[in-house]
């Protein structure tokens, strides 16, 4: 048997969604990029964690990213959140801004340099927030347009009304923006909450088969999903590796 | 959406004059007694403060410039232009959305991408572009020998390690994107060049016939009209 060391992965060059961008359009990389999408409390960042851990363990570089963490502008869509009432484009655009920041000083350098990129939500969440805000659904497609396709996506699917308690376990509250309160879907927050995760399962099942999402059934226990993820990474990975 | 109020922009290089132009605007319309609001491009005080900071820290790319100045404008538009158009102001915008096409492609920005992005902004009732030759305009604004911002002079697009001379490339790039549009989004030209008065004169005879009737008067407004008319003939 070949030893893990000796074994590559084959150098690409990246896909776009859509336009793209210009100066990346003949970078090649030798990384890959798996991305974990599912509302929250949906056990994501748990998964990442036992999947960064067990990556390693084989010898991968593993870069764990997520949403609202770029140098440019994560601070300041808290503090504007906060500060001001928002538009609904404006912070669609904010959002946008973020992703862009951290695509191109994060994950495009780390795919360059080989590492498995870890992403913790992606465009899907954005574009979903944005059509359940009742942004054009063609508007946001088109201003992700500059991402590139991920090797792998998963979609951590969880019945609202199991996500609701594992919300509860987890902070003891329901967050404004994730039970959708800024929509006035219900004066009662539960019931918004699951009105809201509704609507965002119905536009994930919406965008499964455009994008490629694989559907994962977070129902289950931790390990339980952690071994359907894992297997599926490694079937993957060993594909990947020459 | 239909909206009640009329939509202005004026648009041009910087040093093409067009800031005096619309401030004279904007006072003659107040006269008159017109609801009138002016908006400038990236001035959202929400975002102008996360922009500088990236902005100082040289860490844009095109597409987060592009992105951050779209977050700026639709934080304007949302709060101010659109309800304010719908309640029946005259709304002046020293620059729209066409500041950002012509920056964000010569940037390297895919145009088609950038279009999208600004397509839920409302077409214009004028567009005034007020078109000057690069070198005077270059010449107005360098005269001092101002300070030039990095992102300003364009020297994220490596033209010349001299900033002056980046500047002068740059401005001359985003004239050509401007003449490109000049057909396609209807821009009504104005030479930059002439005098203050004049170029106001032109401006003014173009709003008349946007003003209400009881303000701008019944015949004056199809006089008026006419000699619109006449003057894009010839």
């Amino acid at each position: 048997m070949k030893q893990k060391t000796h074994r590559n992965l084959n150098t690409r060059t990246v896909e776009f969604y859509g336009h793209g961008i210009k100066h990346l359009q003949d970078v090649s990389i030798k990384g890959r990029l798996i991305v974990i999408e599912g509302p929250d409390a949906s056990g994501r960042s748990t998964q990442i964690e036992l999947i960064t851990s067990r990556l390693e363990a084989d010898g991968h570089a593993v870069l764990n990213t997520g949403l609202k963490r770029s140098e440019l502008v994560s601070k300041g869509i808290l503090e504007a959140k906060r500060d001001y009432t928002l538009g609904r484009k404006t912070l669609a655009l904010f959002y946008a801004a973020d992703f862009a920041d951290q695509f191109e000083y994060k994950i495009i350098p780390a795919l360059q340099a080989g590492y498995i990129v870890l992403a913790d939500r992606y465009i899907y969440t954005l574009i979903a927030r944005n059509v359940i805000r009742g942004l054009d659904r063609k508007w946001s497609h088109n201003l992700y347009g500059f991402a590139i396709k991920p090797d792998l996506v998963f979609y951590l699917d969880v019945e609202p009304a199991v996500l609701v308690h594992r919300v509860f376990q987890k902070n003891s509250f329901l967050d404004y923006y994730e039970s959708g309160a800024d929509l006035g879907l219900s004066d009662d927050m539960y019931e918004s909450f699951l009105i809201y995760q509704n609507k965002i399962s119905r536009e994930f099942h919406a965008m499964q088969k455009r994008y490629g999402l694989v559907p994962i059934n977070g129902n289950r226990s931790v390990s339980e999903i952690n071994s359907d993820l894992q297997k599926r990474i490694d079937n993957f990975l060993q594909k990947a590796l020459h | 959406m239909k909206t009640s109020g009329k939509l202005i922009v004026v648009e041009g290089i910087d040093g093409s004059g067009k800031s005096t132009q619309i401030h004279l605007l904007e006072k003659w319309l107040a006269y008159k007694g017109i609801n009138v609001f002016k908006s400038e491009w990236n001035s959202s005080e929400m975002v102008k403060e996360i922009t500088s900071k990236g902005k100082k820290k040289g860490l844009l790319t095109p597409t987060t410039f592009s992105l951050l100045h779209a977050t700026d404008f639709a934080d304007r538009y949302e709060r101010n232009i659109f309800p304010l158009l719908r309640a029946g102001y005259f709304v002046l915008a020293d620059r729209y959305v066409y500041t950002a096409f012509a920056r964000d492609v010569v940037r390297g920005c895919n145009d088609e991408w950038v279009k999208k992005v600004y397509d839920f902004a409302i077409r214009p009732d004028l567009i005034l572009y007020f078109k000057v030759p690069v070198d005077i305009a270059v010449d107005r604004i360098l005269v001092g020998r101002p300070n030039l911002k990095y992102y300003e002079a364009g020297m994220d697009l490596s033209l010349s390690n001299d900033p002056y001379e980046s500047y002068r490339i740059f401005q001359g790039r985003i004239i050509e994107q401007y003449d490109s549009m000049t057909e396609t989004e209807g821009f009504t030209v104005i030479d930059g060049t002439s005098n203050i008065e004049d170029q106001q004169k032109i401006v003014r005879k173009r709003i008349m016939p946007l003003l209400p009737n009881n303000i701008s008067g019944k015949t004056r407004t199809k006089r008026r009209g006419n000699e619109t008319k006449n003057s894009q003939k010839s």
